[in-house]
């Protein structure tokens, strides 16, 4: 929209050439300068600049809508009004219907906890016929950390819809549905994603998980402001994306240790504030989700996964249309199994702290976690399957 | 030099500088032919010199009269009768409601920042729904523009909000008006869901294109009273090198905002993200978009978490002052913080 060619706006033929003369092409380059600058610019009256710019504007304008048409739109064109369920009793009721269509979901947590899990049953969730309660389609899997278990999905597969996957044929379709792409930097995964931006608006790509988008950032080389500019636009190309194909996308997140000891103030605030209690440092406080605050603002929905004295979570830490509630969950040979539907509600900015007080356990399908220390953790899993 | 002052272009200006007019008196003395003589343009052109000419000097004309009334100004008098009959959007909350005087104030700018996740996006819904309440209910019966830049417009949070809307609106409508049963809401959530205006902005050329674009937009839907703008940073924060050319296209936006608000009288909510600067050697939390755009709004309010409760702070208000009051956002929307200290922090 803003590239939109100024001589083919219908534009009156003279001031459409005193635009072509003084180099201002597109919307864009128009927009870009103050109605001041142009009139200097273009030598032309400040009545003038003011309708050949309202004249722009309109042509680039976007198209209006109203929530009723956008409601009525989704209702009748997508499934369940634009939700995948996870088959989470708690979760998808939390979520009006499941993890929604056209914005980002993130996923975010420690490492261990389970988040590729969930990724995996997502993108079989994704795979499976309508009649199921799936999407009937494709699913592209971003893989940074070459954690996909191809040999793990399809045993969640057969643990959970055991009806479908026995049939014969059936577990090759619904795998033959999952993509795996494995881009090793920023620009090769930006190049990916304009590669499958065709099929992606051809409606055939119904699922598009990131696993993890922290790696595929913090393993570039450049750090600082010049990181963050590149994060912020991979972060507005994605999003775009998710809208024009109205699919869910899912990222998952990792955690980092946050160096200082209280959480960031208002400058009002800080004559409030109260007198610093000592805090014993422990080893489990003080994880914060990376990617920074620019990443948090942009995410629609994030959900957390922590772990509290051996009990796993899934928080609803950020979500535009559920209340702050967070389910205890456990993960079976079935994938991810909530323990209680109604979830505990979370009082205050409690619902985005991060914990990771995991006791050593051996999970069914063989995970072995432990952590010695904050800083520092070993953990190893299946080997998947090339 | 007077002739300066004049919004024409730099060629015109200088033609009439070479011919020798340098003040407005001398423009206006003479007739469209002989200027169109001496500075060679055609006749329109000239006669819309001189147009433009005697508005300008009529203005300084009038200051030396015994009237003393300038045109295009108002008397500090009028604004104030004019003033408090100002139309006022509720915010659901009466704690927020008393620290803004009543509510979100017509004709004026409010900026309205915090971290992600504080209510932002869902007091901008709740103002969207809120602006829908009829007159008999004490609202402004008007209709709402919301310019989403972000995405985080849910449409199901719109409904929930909506509904719970109408449903308080027939409680009242029961307590105060048990005898008549004509009083009944008639009102359905759909209908409010279609008085929201929703526009979806991928770009900063975008966001300054339906900007312009909203003049006249108004002028055809008279009845709308809110434009929200969710959030008014997204754009403006990637992809900028020029910092100097960020400051002055934001600061013209928001001159045409401050526009918007007072001619057609409706109020103006735009939603900011924080960013940490660095200040008397530590960091600390700020609004976005830098130091000139904390000049561009008519009041701020700051959404933080005190506790375990969600607190709003008036920053900077030419009339109102500086509080701060809790509230919590719920399934029925932004509504009373459920504490039972309720008490409204004077600063």
């Amino acid at each position: 929209m803003a590239n939109k060619l100024i001589n083919q706006m219908a534009l009156p033929k003279s001031i459409a050439n005193i635009f072509a003369a003084r180099n201002i092409i597109t919307a864009k380059d128009a927009l870009s300068l103050t109605e001041f600058e142009l009139m200097e610019l273009l030598d032309v009256g400040m009545a003038e600049v003011t309708s050949a710019m309202a004249h722009i504007s309109e042509v680039v304008c976007p198209p209006c809508q109203t929530a009723l048409l956008l409601m009525e739109q989704r209702v009748r064109n997508e499934s369940l009004a634009g939700h995948l369920p996870t088959r989470l009793k708690g979760l998808d009721e939390a979520l009006c219907g499941g993890i929604p269509f056209g914005v980002l979901t993130e996923l975010v947590g420690p490492p261990g906890i389970g988040k590729t899990q969930f990724c995996l049953k997502l993108s079989l969730l994704a795979s499976l016929p309508v009649n199921c309660g799936g999407l009937d389609g494709r699913v592209i899997y971003i893989d940074v950390e070459s954690k996909f278990s191809s040999k793990r999905l399809i045993e969640i597969g057969t643990k959970s819809f055991p009806e479908i996957f026995h049939k014969k044929g059936m577990a090759q379709e619904m795998a033959g549905r999952i993509r795996i792409l494995r881009p090793t930097s920023l620009s090769e995964f930006a190049e990916s994603l304009q590669r499958i931006k065709v099929s992606l608006l051809q409606q055939q790509v119904k699922l598009l998980i990131v696993d993890s988008m922290a790696a595929l950032v913090l393993g570039e080389h450049d750090c600082g402001a010049s990181r963050q500019q590149a994060l912020g636009w991979h972060v507005s190309f994605i999003k775009s994306l998710a809208e024009f194909s109205r699919i869910p996308i899912v990222l998952t997140n990792q955690v980092r240790s946050h160096i200082g000891d209280e959480s960031l103030m208002y400058s009002f605030q800080a004559q409030s504030r109260p007198t610093k209690e000592d805090n014993p440092v422990t080893f489990d406080s003080h994880l914060v989700a990376a990617l920074g605050i620019n990443w948090a603002h942009a995410v629609t929905i994030r959900l957390v996964l922590e772990s509290r004295s051996g009990q796993r979570f899934i928080k609803l830490a950020k979500s535009p249309m559920s209340p702050p509630l967070a389910f205890p969950f456990n993960i079976t040979s079935s994938g991810i199994v909530l323990l209680d539907d109604d979830g505990i509600e979370m009082k205050g900015p409690e619902i985005n702290t991060i914990h990771c007080q995991v006791k050593r356990e051996k999970l069914d399908f063989g995970l072995l976690v432990h952590f010695s220390n904050l800083f520092s953790f070993t953990y190893s899993k299946l080997q998947p399957i090339q | 030099m007077e002739i300066g002052m004049l919004p024409i272009s730099a060629s015109k200006r200088g033609k009439l500088l070479a011919a020798g007019y340098t003040t407005l008196h001398s423009i206006a003395r003479t007739s469209p032919t002989h200027l169109a003589r001496d500075i060679e343009v055609s006749e329109s052109e000239a006669l819309e010199i001189l147009n433009v000419a005697t508005r300008t000097s009529t203005l300084d004309r009038s200051c030396g009269s015994n009237t003393n009334i300038i045109d295009g100004g108002q008397t500090a008098w009028d604004m104030f009768n004019e003033e408090r009959f100002s139309s006022l959007i509720t915010t659901s909350c009466v704690d927020l409601d008393n620290i803004l005087g009543g509510g979100i104030n017509c004709k004026e700018v409010t900026e309205i920042g915090g971290v992600p996740g504080i209510g932002k996006t869902q007091i901008g819904i709740q103002l969207a729904v809120n602006v829908q309440i009829p007159l008999e209910y004490g609202g402004l019966g008007g209709k709402a523009i919301y310019i989403d830049t972000e995405g985080s417009f849910m449409v199901e949070r719109v409904l929930q909000i909506a509904e719970a809307c109408i449903e308080d609106m027939s409680e009242y409508s029961h307590h105060f008006h048990k005898d008549n049963q004509a009083y009944g809401v008639k009102m359905h959530p759909n209908s409010i869901l279609e008085n929201i205006f929703y526009f979806r902005v991928c770009s900063y050329t975008e966001q300054i294109a339906l900007v312009n674009y909203l003049d006249k937009f108004v002028t055809e839907h008279k009845d709308v009273k809110i434009i929200i703008i969710d959030s008014v940073t997204f754009h403006f924060r990637q992809d900028f090198d020029d910092m100097a050319l960020r400051t002055r296209l934001l600061g013209e936006m928001s001159l045409k905002l401050m526009k918007l608000a007072r001619n057609f009288c409706l109020a103006v909510v735009m939603l900011n993200q924080v960013t940490t600067k660095h200040i008397e050697g530590s960091f600390q939390l700020t609004l976005a978009l830098g130091d000139s755009w904390s000049h561009s709004c008519t009041n701020r309010i700051i959404l933080y978490w005190n506790g375990n409760e969600r607190h709003a702070y008036i920053d900077k208000s030419p009339s109102l002052k500086s509080a701060s009051a809790p509230y919590s956002v719920t399934s029925r929307g932004i509504r009373n913080s459920t504490s039972s200290s309720k008490r409204i922090k004077m600063v």
